[in-house]
Protein backbone atom coordinates (compact mmCIF):
# COMPACT_ATOMS: atom_id res chain seq x y z
CA UNK A 1 0.00 0.00 0.00
CA UNK A 2 1.25 3.01 -1.04
CA UNK A 3 1.77 5.44 1.76
CA UNK A 4 1.65 9.81 1.34
CA UNK A 5 2.02 12.35 4.18
CA UNK A 6 -0.80 14.37 1.83
CA UNK A 7 -2.56 12.37 -0.37
CA UNK A 8 -5.25 15.03 -1.66
CA UNK A 9 -2.43 17.30 -2.29
CA UNK A 10 0.09 14.93 -3.75
CA UNK A 11 -2.54 13.19 -5.91
CA UNK A 12 -4.18 15.72 -7.57
CA UNK A 13 -5.65 16.56 -10.92
CA UNK A 14 -2.95 18.30 -13.49
CA UNK A 15 -5.82 20.90 -14.16
CA UNK A 16 -6.34 21.33 -10.73
CA UNK A 17 -2.49 21.49 -9.94
CA UNK A 18 -2.01 24.06 -12.81
CA UNK A 19 -5.51 26.07 -11.45
CA UNK A 20 -2.91 26.35 -8.06
CA UNK A 21 0.20 27.14 -9.41
CA UNK A 22 -1.46 29.71 -11.56
CA UNK A 23 -3.00 31.39 -9.01
CA UNK A 24 0.50 30.93 -6.40
CA UNK A 25 2.34 32.28 -9.18
CA UNK A 26 0.05 35.90 -9.95
CA UNK A 27 0.51 36.22 -6.14
CA UNK A 28 4.34 35.91 -5.56
CA UNK A 29 4.84 38.37 -8.49
CA UNK A 30 2.39 40.64 -7.39
CA UNK A 31 5.05 40.14 -3.42
CA UNK A 32 7.91 40.32 -5.23
CA UNK A 33 7.40 43.40 -7.45
CA UNK A 34 6.07 45.14 -4.31
CA UNK A 35 8.48 44.42 -1.66
CA UNK A 36 11.53 43.65 -3.42
CA UNK A 37 14.05 46.44 -5.30
CA UNK A 38 15.94 44.09 -7.69
CA UNK A 39 13.10 42.02 -8.59
CA UNK A 40 11.48 45.28 -9.53
CA UNK A 41 14.23 46.30 -12.02
CA UNK A 42 14.78 43.41 -13.13
CA UNK A 43 11.21 43.15 -14.67
CA UNK A 44 11.08 46.69 -15.19
CA UNK A 45 14.20 46.58 -17.35
CA UNK A 46 11.78 43.93 -19.93
CA UNK A 47 9.03 45.95 -19.42
CA UNK A 48 6.71 43.15 -17.83
CA UNK A 49 4.24 44.25 -15.18
CA UNK A 50 2.86 42.19 -12.78
CA UNK A 51 -0.48 42.23 -14.32
CA UNK A 52 0.70 40.97 -17.36
CA UNK A 53 0.90 37.42 -15.24
CA UNK A 54 -2.40 35.96 -15.24
CA UNK A 55 -1.39 32.29 -15.33
CA UNK A 56 1.23 29.76 -14.74
CA UNK A 57 1.96 29.61 -18.98
CA UNK A 58 2.94 33.57 -18.44
CA UNK A 59 6.12 32.57 -16.18
CA UNK A 60 8.55 32.44 -19.77
CA UNK A 61 7.96 36.59 -19.67
CA UNK A 62 9.70 36.01 -16.21
CA UNK A 63 12.94 37.15 -15.96
CA UNK A 64 16.17 34.31 -14.75
CA UNK A 65 17.70 34.87 -11.24
CA UNK A 66 20.83 33.23 -11.58
CA UNK A 67 23.55 32.41 -7.84
CA UNK A 68 25.11 35.60 -9.55
CA UNK A 69 22.34 37.36 -8.53
CA UNK A 70 22.60 35.89 -4.71
CA UNK A 71 26.37 36.97 -4.40
CA UNK A 72 25.98 40.25 -6.13
CA UNK A 73 23.58 41.13 -3.61
CA UNK A 74 25.23 39.60 -0.48
CA UNK A 75 24.27 38.57 1.93
CA UNK A 76 20.65 39.59 2.45
CA UNK A 77 20.08 42.10 -0.85
CA UNK A 78 17.42 39.28 -2.36
CA UNK A 79 15.25 38.84 0.57
CA UNK A 80 12.30 39.64 0.08
CA UNK A 81 10.23 39.36 3.49
CA UNK A 82 11.77 42.05 5.72
CA UNK A 83 13.98 41.31 8.70
CA UNK A 84 11.23 40.89 11.56
CA UNK A 85 9.68 38.11 9.79
CA UNK A 86 13.43 36.11 8.77
CA UNK A 87 13.90 33.32 11.71
CA UNK A 88 16.39 31.28 9.96
CA UNK A 89 19.46 31.36 7.75
CA UNK A 90 21.50 28.60 5.51
CA UNK A 91 23.93 29.51 3.14
CA UNK A 92 25.91 27.13 0.94
CA UNK A 93 29.34 27.91 -0.97
CA UNK A 94 29.09 29.83 -4.14
CA UNK A 95 31.65 30.77 -6.37
CA UNK A 96 34.75 33.45 -5.47
CA UNK A 97 34.28 32.32 -1.66
CA UNK A 98 31.13 34.20 -0.96
CA UNK A 99 28.19 32.22 0.62
CA UNK A 100 24.82 31.97 -0.93
CA UNK A 101 22.57 32.93 1.99
CA UNK A 102 18.83 32.32 1.95
CA UNK A 103 16.26 33.66 4.48
CA UNK A 104 13.55 31.55 5.76
CA UNK A 105 10.40 32.74 7.68
CA UNK A 106 7.99 30.72 9.65
CA UNK A 107 5.81 29.74 6.97
CA UNK A 108 9.17 28.96 4.59
CA UNK A 109 10.36 26.40 7.40
CA UNK A 110 6.99 24.62 8.09
CA UNK A 111 6.30 24.34 3.80
CA UNK A 112 10.46 22.97 3.77
CA UNK A 113 9.23 20.80 6.57
CA UNK A 114 6.19 19.67 4.98
CA UNK A 115 7.99 18.59 1.73
CA UNK A 116 10.23 16.82 3.90
CA UNK A 117 7.90 14.86 5.59
CA UNK A 118 6.37 14.27 2.35
CA UNK A 119 9.32 12.52 1.12
CA UNK A 120 10.22 10.31 4.24
CA UNK A 121 6.38 9.01 4.05
CA UNK A 122 7.37 8.45 0.41
CA UNK A 123 9.99 6.37 0.80
CA UNK A 124 7.82 4.12 3.33
CA UNK A 125 8.38 5.66 6.83
CA UNK A 126 5.53 6.82 9.17
CA UNK A 127 4.82 8.34 12.91
CA UNK A 128 6.63 5.15 14.02
CA UNK A 129 9.79 5.50 11.91
CA UNK A 130 13.22 6.37 14.22
CA UNK A 131 14.83 8.51 11.51
CA UNK A 132 18.81 8.85 12.10
CA UNK A 133 20.19 11.96 9.91
CA UNK A 134 23.54 11.69 9.04
CA UNK A 135 23.62 14.86 7.20
CA UNK A 136 25.85 17.57 8.59
CA UNK A 137 23.82 19.80 11.00
CA UNK A 138 24.75 23.36 10.30
CA UNK A 139 24.50 26.08 7.57
CA UNK A 140 24.47 22.93 5.51
CA UNK A 141 20.53 22.24 4.57
CA UNK A 142 21.00 18.14 4.70
CA UNK A 143 20.95 17.88 8.58
CA UNK A 144 17.74 20.06 9.78
CA UNK A 145 15.61 19.75 6.24
CA UNK A 146 15.64 16.02 7.34
CA UNK A 147 15.27 16.82 10.96
CA UNK A 148 12.51 19.37 11.00
CA UNK A 149 10.71 17.14 8.20
CA UNK A 150 11.01 14.08 10.41
CA UNK A 151 9.31 15.89 13.67
CA UNK A 152 6.84 17.20 11.01
CA UNK A 153 5.46 13.59 10.36
CA UNK A 154 5.85 12.86 14.24
CA UNK A 155 8.88 10.01 13.54
CA UNK A 156 11.96 9.90 15.71
CA UNK A 157 14.16 12.31 14.61
CA UNK A 158 18.12 11.29 15.74
CA UNK A 159 20.39 14.22 15.19
CA UNK A 160 23.50 12.31 15.17
CA UNK A 161 24.96 14.88 12.54
CA UNK A 162 28.28 13.95 9.92
CA UNK A 163 31.55 12.39 11.19
CA UNK A 164 32.34 9.44 13.40
CA UNK A 165 31.50 6.38 12.02
CA UNK A 166 32.07 3.71 14.47
CA UNK A 167 29.15 6.13 16.92
CA UNK A 168 26.76 6.64 13.82
CA UNK A 169 26.82 2.47 13.65
CA UNK A 170 26.38 2.02 17.72
CA UNK A 171 23.71 4.65 17.49
CA UNK A 172 21.96 3.22 14.76
CA UNK A 173 21.94 -0.20 16.33
CA UNK A 174 21.35 0.79 19.94
CA UNK A 175 18.03 3.19 18.92
CA UNK A 176 17.15 0.17 16.31
CA UNK A 177 17.18 3.11 13.36
CA UNK A 178 14.50 2.50 10.43
CA UNK A 179 15.40 5.15 8.21
CA UNK A 180 19.26 6.86 7.57
CA UNK A 181 19.17 9.93 6.00
CA UNK A 182 22.36 11.36 4.28
CA UNK A 183 24.80 11.26 1.25
CA UNK A 184 25.12 8.12 -1.00
CA UNK A 185 28.87 7.91 -0.72
CA UNK A 186 28.64 8.04 3.09
CA UNK A 187 26.06 5.21 2.81
CA UNK A 188 28.35 3.10 1.24
CA UNK A 189 31.05 3.45 3.36
CA UNK A 190 28.47 2.92 6.72
CA UNK A 191 27.84 -0.45 4.90
CA UNK A 192 31.37 -1.29 4.29
CA UNK A 193 32.21 -0.75 8.13
CA UNK A 194 29.40 -2.34 8.97
CA UNK A 195 30.29 -5.62 6.98
CA UNK A 196 33.91 -5.15 8.32
CA UNK A 197 32.65 -4.98 12.06
CA UNK A 198 29.88 -7.30 11.81
CA UNK A 199 27.27 -5.44 12.52
CA UNK A 200 23.77 -5.91 11.33
CA UNK A 201 21.28 -3.51 12.20
CA UNK A 202 17.93 -5.56 11.16
CA UNK A 203 15.86 -2.83 11.61
CA UNK A 204 17.26 -0.68 9.39
CA UNK A 205 14.71 -0.52 5.94
CA UNK A 206 14.81 2.79 4.64
CA UNK A 207 17.17 4.69 2.87
CA UNK A 208 17.01 8.77 1.76
CA UNK A 209 19.67 9.46 -0.08
CA UNK A 210 20.96 13.12 -1.66
CA UNK A 211 23.53 15.86 -1.49
CA UNK A 212 25.13 14.57 -4.69
CA UNK A 213 24.92 13.19 -7.97
CA UNK A 214 24.27 8.90 -7.48
CA UNK A 215 23.11 6.01 -9.82
CA UNK A 216 21.29 3.53 -10.24
CA UNK A 217 24.56 1.31 -9.89
CA UNK A 218 25.09 2.96 -6.50
CA UNK A 219 21.86 2.24 -5.45
CA UNK A 220 22.08 -1.58 -6.01
CA UNK A 221 25.80 -1.67 -4.32
CA UNK A 222 24.10 0.27 -0.95
CA UNK A 223 20.60 -1.25 -0.67
CA UNK A 224 22.97 -4.60 -1.24
CA UNK A 225 25.14 -3.58 1.88
CA UNK A 226 22.55 -1.92 4.06
CA UNK A 227 19.96 -4.65 3.73
CA UNK A 228 17.72 -1.61 2.67
CA UNK A 229 15.41 0.28 -0.09
CA UNK A 230 17.47 3.28 -1.05
CA UNK A 231 15.27 6.32 -1.76
CA UNK A 232 16.73 9.71 -4.01
CA UNK A 233 15.96 13.01 -2.34
CA UNK A 234 16.76 16.39 -4.47
CA UNK A 235 16.90 20.29 -3.02
CA UNK A 236 19.59 22.75 -2.93
CA UNK A 237 19.68 25.54 -0.46
CA UNK A 238 18.59 28.58 -2.61
CA UNK A 239 15.66 27.12 -3.46
CA UNK A 240 14.60 25.50 0.18
CA UNK A 241 17.00 22.34 1.19
CA UNK A 242 16.08 18.60 0.77
CA UNK A 243 12.64 17.75 -0.07
CA UNK A 244 12.41 19.63 -3.29
CA UNK A 245 11.81 16.16 -4.92
CA UNK A 246 12.32 12.84 -3.64
CA UNK A 247 11.58 9.59 -4.51
CA UNK A 248 8.50 7.27 -4.01
CA UNK A 249 8.06 3.57 -3.44
CA UNK A 250 8.45 3.26 -7.66
CA UNK A 251 12.25 4.63 -7.24
CA UNK A 252 12.18 6.03 -10.86
CA UNK A 253 12.81 9.31 -10.27
CA UNK A 254 12.38 12.35 -7.73
CA UNK A 255 8.43 13.95 -7.88
CA UNK A 256 8.95 17.26 -7.72
CA UNK A 257 6.72 19.06 -5.15
CA UNK A 258 4.89 21.45 -7.73
CA UNK A 259 2.39 22.96 -5.61
CA UNK A 260 5.51 24.94 -4.29
CA UNK A 261 8.52 24.44 -6.26
CA UNK A 262 7.99 25.02 -10.12
CA UNK A 263 10.27 23.11 -12.64
CA UNK A 264 10.97 23.92 -16.12
CA UNK A 265 13.80 23.01 -18.19
CA UNK A 266 15.74 25.00 -20.64
CA UNK A 267 17.71 24.39 -23.18
CA UNK A 268 21.29 25.23 -22.26
CA UNK A 269 22.50 27.48 -25.42
CA UNK A 270 19.38 29.38 -26.09
CA UNK A 271 17.97 28.89 -23.00
CA UNK A 272 14.43 28.62 -24.57
CA UNK A 273 12.08 26.10 -22.61
CA UNK A 274 11.89 22.27 -23.73
CA UNK A 275 9.50 19.75 -23.31
CA UNK A 276 9.72 16.78 -20.93
CA UNK A 277 11.83 13.89 -21.62
CA UNK A 278 14.20 16.46 -23.12
CA UNK A 279 17.84 17.26 -21.32
CA UNK A 280 18.15 20.63 -20.23
CA UNK A 281 19.15 23.16 -17.55
CA UNK A 282 16.69 22.94 -14.02
CA UNK A 283 14.93 25.66 -13.78
CA UNK A 284 12.75 26.28 -10.15
CA UNK A 285 10.27 29.32 -9.22
CA UNK A 286 9.93 29.04 -5.72
CA UNK A 287 5.66 29.41 -5.83
CA UNK A 288 4.97 29.94 -2.07
CA UNK A 289 8.49 31.01 -0.46
CA UNK A 290 8.12 34.38 1.51
CA UNK A 291 11.75 35.21 2.59
CA UNK A 292 13.73 34.63 -0.51
CA UNK A 293 11.54 33.60 -3.66
CA UNK A 294 13.14 33.09 -6.57
CA UNK A 295 11.79 33.22 -9.66
CA UNK A 296 13.04 30.96 -12.79
CA UNK A 297 16.41 30.07 -10.24
CA UNK A 298 19.08 28.43 -12.88
CA UNK A 299 20.06 25.58 -10.90
CA UNK A 300 22.64 24.94 -13.30
CA UNK A 301 22.10 20.84 -12.70
CA UNK A 302 21.26 19.13 -16.08
CA UNK A 303 18.04 16.74 -16.21
CA UNK A 304 15.23 16.56 -17.56
CA UNK A 305 11.32 15.96 -16.40
CA UNK A 306 9.76 12.61 -17.54
CA UNK A 307 6.57 12.57 -19.02
CA UNK A 308 5.26 8.99 -17.77
CA UNK A 309 2.34 8.12 -15.20
CA UNK A 310 3.61 6.96 -11.96
CA UNK A 311 2.14 3.55 -10.37
CA UNK A 312 2.51 5.05 -7.26
CA UNK A 313 -0.59 7.07 -7.94
CA UNK A 314 1.13 11.38 -7.39
CA UNK A 315 0.64 13.34 -10.13
CA UNK A 316 3.29 15.60 -9.48
CA UNK A 317 6.02 15.19 -11.89
CA UNK A 318 9.32 13.46 -11.78
CA UNK A 319 12.85 14.26 -12.63
CA UNK A 320 15.52 12.03 -14.16
CA UNK A 321 18.70 11.59 -12.54
CA UNK A 322 20.82 15.02 -12.69
CA UNK A 323 23.60 14.08 -15.34
CA UNK A 324 26.15 17.02 -15.07
CA UNK A 325 26.44 20.72 -15.05
CA UNK A 326 26.07 23.38 -17.15
CA UNK A 327 28.83 25.47 -14.83
CA UNK A 328 31.78 24.27 -13.71
CA UNK A 329 30.54 23.41 -9.79
CA UNK A 330 32.11 20.19 -8.71
CA UNK A 331 29.96 18.39 -5.92
CA UNK A 332 32.83 16.41 -3.58
CA UNK A 333 31.69 14.77 -0.36
CA UNK A 334 28.27 16.08 -0.37
CA UNK A 335 30.01 20.09 -0.31
CA UNK A 336 29.78 22.74 -3.47
CA UNK A 337 32.98 23.48 -4.89
CA UNK A 338 34.04 26.13 -7.59
CA UNK A 339 37.14 26.50 -9.36
CA UNK A 340 36.92 30.31 -8.76
CA UNK A 341 37.06 29.79 -4.94
CA UNK A 342 40.16 27.83 -5.53
CA UNK A 343 41.70 30.02 -7.83
CA UNK A 344 41.63 33.16 -5.24
CA UNK A 345 43.79 30.64 -2.60
CA UNK A 346 46.39 30.18 -5.65
CA UNK A 347 46.31 33.43 -6.25
CA UNK A 348 48.50 34.34 -3.56
CA UNK A 349 51.00 31.21 -4.76
CA UNK A 350 51.88 32.49 -8.33
CA UNK A 351 54.35 35.70 -8.27
CA UNK A 352 51.31 37.93 -9.13
CA UNK A 353 49.51 35.91 -11.64
CA UNK A 354 47.28 32.47 -11.13
CA UNK A 355 49.26 29.62 -11.10
CA UNK A 356 48.30 26.73 -13.31
CA UNK A 357 46.66 23.97 -12.00
CA UNK A 358 44.07 20.97 -12.23
CA UNK A 359 41.48 19.42 -10.06
CA UNK A 360 41.53 15.64 -9.52
CA UNK A 361 38.60 14.19 -8.38
CA UNK A 362 38.62 10.20 -7.51
CA UNK A 363 36.20 8.15 -5.84
CA UNK A 364 38.40 5.32 -3.94
CA UNK A 365 36.71 2.90 -0.95
CA UNK A 366 33.60 4.70 -1.46
CA UNK A 367 35.27 8.41 -0.44
CA UNK A 368 35.88 10.98 -2.67
CA UNK A 369 39.33 11.87 -3.05
CA UNK A 370 40.05 15.51 -3.94
CA UNK A 371 43.45 16.83 -5.15
CA UNK A 372 44.81 20.28 -6.75
CA UNK A 373 47.47 20.35 -8.78
CA UNK A 374 49.57 23.43 -9.20
CA UNK A 375 52.70 23.80 -11.08
CA UNK A 376 55.76 25.26 -9.00
CA UNK A 377 56.28 28.78 -8.43
CA UNK A 378 58.93 30.83 -7.10
CA UNK A 379 56.68 32.22 -4.82
CA UNK A 380 56.06 28.66 -3.29
CA UNK A 381 60.11 27.38 -4.19
CA UNK A 382 62.78 27.02 -1.87
CA UNK A 383 66.14 25.17 -1.40
CA UNK A 384 64.56 23.87 1.86
CA UNK A 385 62.17 20.59 1.97
CA UNK A 386 60.56 21.83 5.04
CA UNK A 387 59.83 25.12 3.97
CA UNK A 388 58.07 24.03 0.61
CA UNK A 389 56.06 21.19 2.82
CA UNK A 390 54.95 24.37 5.25
CA UNK A 391 53.78 26.59 2.23
CA UNK A 392 51.75 23.50 0.90
CA UNK A 393 50.49 22.33 4.26
CA UNK A 394 49.30 26.51 4.45
CA UNK A 395 47.76 26.36 1.09
CA UNK A 396 45.85 23.14 2.26
CA UNK A 397 44.63 24.89 4.97
CA UNK A 398 43.56 27.94 3.33
CA UNK A 399 41.95 26.13 0.75
CA UNK A 400 40.13 23.97 3.38
CA UNK A 401 38.86 26.90 5.11
CA UNK A 402 37.78 28.43 1.87
CA UNK A 403 36.26 25.06 0.43
CA UNK A 404 35.01 23.60 3.96
CA UNK A 405 36.29 20.15 2.93
CA UNK A 406 39.96 18.83 3.04
CA UNK A 407 42.32 18.75 -0.08
CA UNK A 408 45.74 17.43 -0.82
CA UNK A 409 47.94 20.04 -2.58
CA UNK A 410 50.00 18.43 -5.53
CA UNK A 411 52.97 20.34 -6.41
CA UNK A 412 54.24 19.54 -10.30
CA UNK A 413 56.73 20.71 -12.70
CA UNK A 414 55.85 23.73 -14.15
CA UNK A 415 54.72 23.42 -17.71
CA UNK A 416 53.49 19.95 -16.92
CA UNK A 417 50.25 20.72 -16.34
CA UNK A 418 48.21 20.58 -20.18
CA UNK A 419 47.55 24.35 -21.29
CA UNK A 420 44.71 24.57 -24.01
CA UNK A 421 43.53 27.30 -26.05
CA UNK A 422 40.45 29.45 -24.70
CA UNK A 423 38.68 28.45 -21.81
CA UNK A 424 40.38 25.94 -19.72
CA UNK A 425 39.84 22.21 -18.66
CA UNK A 426 41.24 22.10 -15.32
CA UNK A 427 39.29 19.60 -13.96
CA UNK A 428 39.95 15.74 -14.41
CA UNK A 429 36.93 13.96 -12.70
CA UNK A 430 37.42 10.03 -12.50
CA UNK A 431 34.33 9.22 -10.23
CA UNK A 432 32.07 6.47 -11.41
CA UNK A 433 28.30 6.81 -9.92
CA UNK B 1 82.53 35.09 2.37
CA UNK B 2 79.57 33.02 0.63
CA UNK B 3 79.14 30.35 -1.98
CA UNK B 4 76.57 30.98 -4.08
CA UNK B 5 73.80 28.32 -4.43
CA UNK B 6 71.23 27.54 -7.24
CA UNK B 7 68.27 24.82 -6.08
CA UNK B 8 66.29 23.65 -8.73
CA UNK B 9 62.65 22.10 -8.32
CA UNK B 10 62.40 18.08 -9.54
CA UNK B 11 58.89 16.34 -10.18
CA UNK B 12 59.88 12.78 -9.23
CA UNK B 13 59.71 11.54 -12.46
CA UNK B 14 61.92 9.47 -14.73
CA UNK B 15 64.77 12.17 -17.09
CA UNK B 16 64.22 14.82 -14.82
CA UNK B 17 67.80 15.35 -13.60
CA UNK B 18 69.20 14.17 -17.09
CA UNK B 19 66.27 17.40 -18.59
CA UNK B 20 68.89 19.31 -15.81
CA UNK B 21 71.95 18.04 -16.65
CA UNK B 22 71.44 18.62 -20.53
CA UNK B 23 70.66 22.52 -20.01
CA UNK B 24 73.57 23.13 -17.85
CA UNK B 25 75.67 21.37 -20.33
CA UNK B 26 74.29 23.37 -23.26
CA UNK B 27 74.85 26.42 -21.60
CA UNK B 28 78.77 25.11 -21.64
CA UNK B 29 78.78 25.22 -17.94
CA UNK B 30 80.82 23.21 -15.27
CA UNK B 31 78.82 21.60 -12.53
CA UNK B 32 81.46 21.93 -9.77
CA UNK B 33 78.76 20.13 -7.10
CA UNK B 34 75.27 18.80 -6.76
CA UNK B 35 73.03 16.78 -4.00
CA UNK B 36 69.55 16.00 -4.29
CA UNK B 37 67.18 16.31 -1.84
CA UNK B 38 63.59 14.17 -2.18
CA UNK B 39 60.63 13.60 -0.77
CA UNK B 40 57.44 11.22 -1.38
CA UNK B 41 56.47 13.56 -4.10
CA UNK B 42 59.28 15.65 -5.27
CA UNK B 43 63.07 16.39 -5.27
CA UNK B 44 65.19 19.48 -4.68
CA UNK B 45 68.30 19.53 -6.72
CA UNK B 46 71.06 22.27 -5.40
CA UNK B 47 74.38 22.81 -7.08
CA UNK B 48 76.92 25.03 -7.30
CA UNK B 49 78.19 25.29 -10.83
CA UNK B 50 81.05 27.93 -12.46
CA UNK B 51 78.46 30.30 -13.23
CA UNK B 52 75.20 30.19 -11.25
CA UNK B 53 73.92 33.54 -13.01
CA UNK B 54 74.20 32.34 -16.58
CA UNK B 55 72.83 28.35 -14.88
CA UNK B 56 69.61 30.28 -13.56
CA UNK B 57 68.89 31.87 -17.01
CA UNK B 58 69.53 29.17 -19.01
CA UNK B 59 67.10 26.76 -16.54
CA UNK B 60 64.28 29.25 -16.60
CA UNK B 61 64.36 29.82 -20.14
CA UNK B 62 64.17 25.93 -20.27
CA UNK B 63 61.11 26.27 -17.74
CA UNK B 64 62.52 25.00 -14.47
CA UNK B 65 61.57 26.45 -11.00
CA UNK B 66 65.38 27.59 -10.14
CA UNK B 67 66.03 30.11 -7.38
CA UNK B 68 69.22 30.63 -5.97
CA UNK B 69 70.68 31.13 -2.62
CA UNK B 70 73.90 32.34 -1.01
CA UNK B 71 75.42 29.45 1.78
CA UNK B 72 78.31 29.20 3.70
CA UNK B 73 81.22 27.18 2.31
CA UNK B 74 84.28 25.72 4.48
CA UNK B 75 87.32 24.42 4.18
CA UNK B 76 88.49 21.06 6.23
CA UNK B 77 91.23 18.54 6.24
CA UNK B 78 90.61 15.67 4.10
CA UNK B 79 90.99 13.04 6.98
CA UNK B 80 88.85 11.33 9.70
CA UNK B 81 86.88 13.68 12.21
CA UNK B 82 87.55 16.94 10.34
CA UNK B 83 84.08 17.65 9.70
CA UNK B 84 82.78 16.30 13.45
CA UNK B 85 85.24 18.94 14.43
CA UNK B 86 83.65 21.25 13.10
CA UNK B 87 79.86 20.36 13.55
CA UNK B 88 81.26 20.04 16.95
CA UNK B 89 82.12 23.48 16.80
CA UNK B 90 78.71 24.78 15.40
CA UNK B 91 76.60 22.20 18.19
CA UNK B 92 78.30 24.83 20.94
CA UNK B 93 77.89 27.78 19.20
CA UNK B 94 73.78 26.79 18.82
CA UNK B 95 74.25 27.03 14.93
CA UNK B 96 71.24 25.07 13.36
CA UNK B 97 72.30 23.64 10.01
CA UNK B 98 69.32 22.95 7.58
CA UNK B 99 71.38 21.09 5.53
CA UNK B 100 75.29 20.69 3.86
CA UNK B 101 76.70 18.48 1.55
CA UNK B 102 80.57 18.23 0.38
CA UNK B 103 82.54 19.14 -2.25
CA UNK B 104 86.01 17.29 -2.15
CA UNK B 105 88.24 18.85 -5.71
CA UNK B 106 90.61 16.00 -6.92
CA UNK B 107 93.85 17.11 -6.74
CA UNK B 108 94.24 18.38 -3.05
CA UNK B 109 94.15 16.81 0.18
CA UNK B 110 91.07 19.17 1.66
CA UNK B 111 87.23 18.91 1.82
CA UNK B 112 85.21 21.36 1.04
CA UNK B 113 81.38 21.37 2.86
CA UNK B 114 78.46 24.15 1.66
CA UNK B 115 75.79 24.83 4.64
CA UNK B 116 72.90 26.07 4.78
CA UNK B 117 71.90 28.14 8.08
CA UNK B 118 69.80 31.07 9.20
CA UNK B 119 72.26 33.54 9.48
CA UNK B 120 75.53 33.54 7.35
CA UNK B 121 76.67 36.47 8.75
CA UNK B 122 76.67 35.39 11.71
CA UNK B 123 78.30 31.99 11.28
CA UNK B 124 81.04 33.31 9.33
CA UNK B 125 82.03 35.51 11.93
CA UNK B 126 81.97 32.53 14.69
CA UNK B 127 83.50 30.22 12.62
CA UNK B 128 86.31 32.54 12.20
CA UNK B 129 86.97 33.36 15.66
CA UNK B 130 87.00 29.52 16.25
CA UNK B 131 89.62 28.97 13.95
CA UNK B 132 87.32 27.73 10.84
CA UNK B 133 88.75 28.27 7.50
CA UNK B 134 85.38 29.78 5.56
CA UNK B 135 86.15 30.13 1.68
CA UNK B 136 83.97 31.64 -0.67
CA UNK B 137 82.57 30.84 -4.27
CA UNK B 138 84.53 27.99 -5.96
CA UNK B 139 86.24 28.58 -8.94
ZN1 LIG C 1 5.73 7.76 -7.82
Amino acid sequence: MEKYYDKKTECMSRSELKALQSERLVKLVDYVYNNNAIYRAKMDDIKVKPSDIKSIDDIVKLPFTTKKDLRDNYPFGMFTAPRKNIVRLHASSGTSGKLTVVGYTKKDIDVWAECAARALVAAGADKNSIVHVSYGYGLFTGGLGLHYGAEKLGAVAVPASSGNTARQISLMKDFQANVLCCTPSYAIYLGEEMQKSGVELPDLKIGIFGAEPWSDTMRKKIEKLLGIKAYDIYGLSEITGPGVASECSDQSGCHIYEDHFYPEILDTETLEPLNYNSKGELVFTTLTKEGIPLIRYRTRDITMLKDEKCPCGRTFVKMGRIIGRSDDMLIIRGVNVFPSQIETVLLNYGDGVLPHYEIYVDRFDSTDYFEIRVEMTESIFSDEVKKIEMVKKEMESKLQSMLGISVNVKLVAPSSLPRYEGKAKRIIDNRKY
Amino acid sequence: MVVNQIAVFLENKQGRIYDFAKVIAEAKIDLVSMSIADTEEFGILRAVTSDNKKAVEALKKAGFTVISTDMIGIEIPDVPGSLAKVLKIMSEEKIQIEYLYSYARSEANKAYIILKVADNEKTVQLLNKRGVKVVSDFK
